[in-house]
């Protein structure tokens, strides 16, 4: 969106902004504002011909320039920025809420302080906050570890369970990023043993152990790009076909499908795919009836065979 | 033209700003460059259309514009906005407050509150805070993808009855619902609206993934009333059904079925390789769902239902010769 609804509370919130600051750099006050430094001097050409009525010299907003610093010194009566509006404050109350309330997250202490801060100074607008709420998976044991590692930049040990293979193993991980993506936490790291960078899901930790030797993650080491969720499908990726039953319609939600064909009444078949397909021989033994393995045949194969080797221990109990 | 109507409104906030007495709109017009002088009839039509966009804007930017009269006698009304409407409280945060403001400023990954918080957080510079740098590595994020988010976000904020098409797990058409929006809850990941569906006269949770197509706001803002002391958090988690009420003894082998164990309440070994532990559920075909995905590895000994769901679950797939025959 560009125009006056952009444009406008930049302005409002600018004259404050450089009142408090006298003499600040350009680059830093357009870095803090988010825009480029020539946005900025357009910004502030149009505010210096802005003031009260009558509009003579002294009633102008005054702004000085020296070298590359700004001052601006007669404000015209704009010397504090517009309240919060309800989306705003919402946004902030609830973020610092959910800080708060997701164990080992964040030092609760210094958060409720500032919510209790940013909640007096938005008033009646962060009333409408009390209805918003979100419940992250803290780790609460786990969590403070991985922020004290990542802190002082020290290898991690782990006991790790490996849900595609059902196995606990131990590894040493340079901690890199902490993660908290869709309600879940998972800390990113160079892990020693695999020799490549991996993502662990903190729920799945079993013990964990901040040793004393200094954390080197290798510097081209690439990190994940999450602003597409967590998983992403690569080449060499199975591409599983499921038949679902009504009852199964929640795994179309659940899991990140590249196709979802509708058959009616309800039922779906979903193209999905993945790295491994132990996970996939699991949900499909879970699902029963309700969910089908149509592709690849083998994989069909080995869900069959699961089930009877299954039926076999508990013909046996 | 969009740098002449900011300066224009820019100039018309600090005039309004600036004054005590309510200026009628004759006043604002002789103060505020930009509205034109002329006379004539048309003139004078399209300043008046031009100020009362400027005032919807102004109030669309939460600028509390006043309107009343100087005295009794005056029958022209006029504006004006008090400071101490406008202006943002006094607010100072210590390092480790502002670190954490710093932090929770990064959760929203995804509109409106990713946007809510930019333009928050200006406004918070503006008022003297200095958000540091948030700490090394640490990156919570909150998403919002479901496309019915943004419109189920208005209607609980703004309290206005909303309808839309709702597909619910099991049933095969999906339905259109009328409902008062209470709140908005993420759990486990996924955001869920909490709601009296007036259709069926009673508190529903739907989930916003399963809303199908636009989520129509209906009747006026601030009709919602919500019950005092009530739980959204806690209708969510209920409504997922995830409080146990019952114990199951499952044979599990020794080091499998890891996230089965993480929510034992006993274990004890059951000859070699093998252990037994308890674990408590609440419903016995989710229970199920959860233990037959770990095929021989792990063996319900009881309570026989969920036994029994297993035994289905894994007959039905040991069953299937149909797909086993074809190519």
């Amino acid at each position: 969106m560009s125009g006056t609804l952009e444009e406008l509370p930049r302005l409002l919130a600018l004259v404050p902004y450089l009142l408090t600051r006298p003499g600040i750099a350009f680059a830093t006050a357009a870095a803090d504002f988010g825009i480029t430094e020539d946005r900025l001097r357009k910004d502030l050409n149009l505010l210096w011909v802005c003031g009260l009525p009558g509009h003579y010299p002294g009633d102008l907003i005054e702004i000085d320039f020296e070298g590359d610093t700004i001052t601006l010194s007669d404000p015209q009566g704009v010397v504090r920025p517009l309240r919060l509006s309800v989306d705003e404050a919402l946004a902030l109350v609830v973020a610092l809420r959910t800080l708060a309330e997701t164990p080992g997250l964040a030092d609760p202490e210094p958060v409720l302080r500032a919510l209790a801060k940013v909640e007096a100074a938005a008033g009646t607008a962060a009333a409408p906050a009390g209805r918003v709420a979100v419940a992250l998976e803290g780790e609460g044991t786990v969590l403070p570890l991985v922020r004290e590692a990542l802190a002082r930049r020290k290898v991690l040990r782990l006991v790790y369970w490996t849900a595609g293979r059902d196995e606990t193993t131990e590894r040493d991980v340079d901690p890199v990023r902490l993660l908290v993506v869709e309600g879940s936490s998972y800390l990113e790291g160079w892990c020693r043993r695999a020799e490549g960078m991996r993502v662990f899901h903190l729920g799945r930790v079993q013990q964990l152990e901040v040793l004393d030797e200094d954390a080197a993650p290798p510097g081209d080491a690439p990190s994940r790009d999450l602003s597409q969720g967590l998983f992403q499908p690569a080449p060499g990726d199975t591409v599983v076909r499921l038949a679902l039953e009504p009852g199964a319609a929640w795994v179309a939600d659940f899991y990140p499908c590249d196709a979802v064909e509708e058959l009616g009444d309800g039922r779906q078949v979903v193209t999905l795919r993945t790295s491994g397909t132990a996970w996939i021989r699991r949900l499909a033994l879970s699902l029963g009836a309700s969910g089908r393995v149509l592709e690849p045949a083998w994989l069909a194969q080995r869900v069959r065979e699961d089930a009877r080797s299954a039926l076999a221990a508990y013909a046996d109990r | 033209m969009a740098a002449k109507k900011t300066e224009r409104l820019l100039n018309l906030v600090i005039c309004l700003l600036a004054t005590r007495r309510y200026l009628t709109v004759q006043q604002i017009r002789e103060a505020v460059p930009g509205y034109g002088a002329g006379e004539g009839v048309a003139e004078e039509e399209a300043f008046r259309r031009m100020f009362e966009r400027d005032k919807e804007e102004l109030r669309d930017l939460g600028i509390p514009l006043e309107t009343g009269s100087n005295s009794g006698w005056d029958d022209e009304p006029g504006y004006r906005i008090a400071q101490r409407d406008y202006q943002l409280p006094e607010i100072a945060l210590e390092p480790d407050e502002a670190a954490a403001l710093g932090l929770a400023a990064r959760l929203w990954q995804s509109a409106p509150l990713a946007g809510a918080t930019g333009s928050a957080l200006l406004k918070l510079r503006a008022a003297g805070i200095e958000p540091p740098e948030s700490a090394t590595g640490l990156e919570p994020r909150i998403g919002a993808t479901e496309p019915a988010f943004e419109s189920c976000l208005a209607g609980v904020v703004q309290g206005q009855v909303l309808r839309f098409v709702y597909r619910t797990a099991g049933r095969p058409a999906p339905e259109s619902r009328q409902v008062e929006p209470w709140g908005v809850v993420s759990w486990h990941g996924r955001w869920y609206l909490v709601a009296h569906d007036l259709t069926r006269q009673a508190t529903r949770v739907f989930r916003l993934s399963r809303i199908t197509g636009p989520v129509t706001p209906e009747g006026p803002t601030g009709a919602v009333l919500i019950p005092e002391g009530s739980d959204l958090r806690a209708m969510v988690v209920e409504s997922a059904g995830d409080t146990p009420t019952t114990t199951a003894r499952v044979r599990v082998r020794t080091g499998s079925c890891w996230e089965l164990r993480r929510t034992a309440t006993a274990t004890a070994p059951d000859g070699e390789g093998w252990e037994i532990v308890e674990l408590p559920y609440s419903d016995h075909r989710r229970f199920a769902d959860r233990v037959a995905g770990y095929g021989a590895d792990a063996v319900v000994l009881s309570p026989d239902e969920a036994r029994l769901s297993v035994v289905r679950r894994l007959t039905a797939l040991a069953d299937d010769t149909a797909a086993e025959e074809s190519p």
